[in-house]
């Protein structure tokens, strides 16, 4: 995994490293010099498998964060890219040519984070969510439980418990 | 509106063009109904004691609870010695199991599905989810209690409720009917303004015909 590091260090500009395990790496990559890195190492370093594409919301740094999981079968080796995006104008390059499984990634995306990859298939058709009309829900500033109440009517009554509390008074009474 | 929902001309193969209108043309325009008793009491009854004997679920889960259906059709729990069995149509089906969380979008099949169904029908709540949300009482997209959006009979209770609690909730439910206390559909249509604005309320992308028979 070190040795694919140097490797791909002498080829691309690559940012921060994180070694997760001997067999799982995460590198931060420049927005745009993603799809030669990530191309790269489809066809020449052996990632050929997408495992999945995902966003973090990271709210107060104003940035989305999108990770391209890839791995290697053979040598049961993993590598995620992380890509920074500006929370204000979330656009990413699409790369359903690649990986035509990117295209459903890319849509639950654009859905539940708002994120755009232009030109990736069918991105602008209904998800997995029918007549959404605010926030998407996956945005960190997007209010949950605000919703839920104000959306769904609620029957009386409902008692929440701490589970930790109420298991223990239950079960060890004496412990109180 | 859905494309296939809007007006449109047809040509027929021998070149003849007419207006069609689904949500008229393919649909009853008329609100649902109330259908009382037709009979005296004692031959309501005998109805009553011969619907208990048949439900006909209507085979669509929802939720996880959906699973806990499916052992009743084995021979382990067999609930077709109770005169319980499954339908793969509305048509068929007098019980509609909403077995576990709903969220808006399978809200709007389930309405879809209920509505279709013929008189007499049941519906029959399964799990904490369908009473009051559940674990699932603060998530965005699942509606937290049944009743205010389709006519409920019974509810049981659990997360997830055990096959067998099933059988003894199909055993009060025919208690319920032999006593006359099911009467859903007719609550259905008698506050079908009330349940039709508590739907639309959840659903925001209203693509179907208010009545969907
Ligand atoms: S009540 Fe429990 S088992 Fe049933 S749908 Fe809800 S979470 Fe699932």
């Amino acid at each position: 995994m070190r040795e694919l590091y140097q490797r791909l260090q002498s080829l691309f500009v690559l940012g921060e490293l994180t070694e997760q395990r001997a067999n799982l790496f995460f590198i931060t990559v420049e927005k745009d010099r993603l799809r030669p890195l990530i191309t790269h190492l489809r066809d020449r370093e052996g990632l050929r498998h997408l495992v999945l594409l995902t966003a973090v919301d990271w709210l107060e740094e104003g940035q989305f964060q999108l990770t391209y999981l890839l791995c290697d079968r053979l040598t049961r080796r993993d590598l995620g890219l992380r890509v920074m995006l500006d929370r204000a104008n979330p656009v990413m390059e699409s790369i359903h040519d690649l990986w035509p499984t990117a295209a459903t990634y890319q849509r639950e995306l654009r859905e539940m984070f708002g994120i755009d990859f232009p030109g990736s298939p069918r991105l602008d058709e209904e998800f997995i969510l029918e007549g959404w009309n605010t926030t998407p829900p996956y945005r960190r500033d997007f209010d949950t439980l605000e919703y839920a109440r104000s959306q769904y009517a609620e029957r009386a009554g409902r008692e929440t418990r701490d589970p930790e509390t109420h298991m223990r008074a239950q079960l060890y009474p004496e412990s109180n | 509106m859905k494309p296939e929902l809007e007006k449109r001309i047809v040509r027929t193969p021998d070149g003849q063009e007419f207006e069609v209108d689904p949500l008229r043309d393919y649909y009853c325009e008329a609100a649902p109904t109330v259908m009382p008793a037709a009979y005296g009491k004692i031959v309501e009854d005998l109805f009553n004691w011969a619907r208990s004997q048949s439900l006909w679920i209507l085979g669509f889960g929802t939720g996880c609870g959906a699973i806990e259906m499916r052992p009743l059709m084995t021979p382990r729990f067999d609930a077709y010695r109770y005169g319980v069995q499954w339908r793969p149509t509305p048509r068929q089906a007098n019980l509609f199991i909403i077995s576990g969380y709903l969220s808006t979008k399978t809200l709007k099949r389930a309405i879809r599905s209920y509505e279709q169904m013929q008189n007499p029908k049941y519906v029959v709540g399964l799990g904490s989810c369908t009473i009051n949300g559940g674990m699932y009482w603060d998530s965005y997209n699942t509606i937290k209690c049944l009743d205010q959006y389709l006519p409920v009979d019974l509810y049981i209770t659990g997360c997830m409720p055990r096959p067998e609690a099933l059988l003894q909730g199909f055993e009060d439910l025919k208690k319920l009917i032999r006593a006359g206390k099911c009467e859903g559909a007719n609550k259905y249509s008698e506050n079908f303004d009330w349940y039709k604005a508590n739907q639309k309320q959840v659903i925001h992308d209203w693509d179907m015909p208010d009545y969907n028979w």
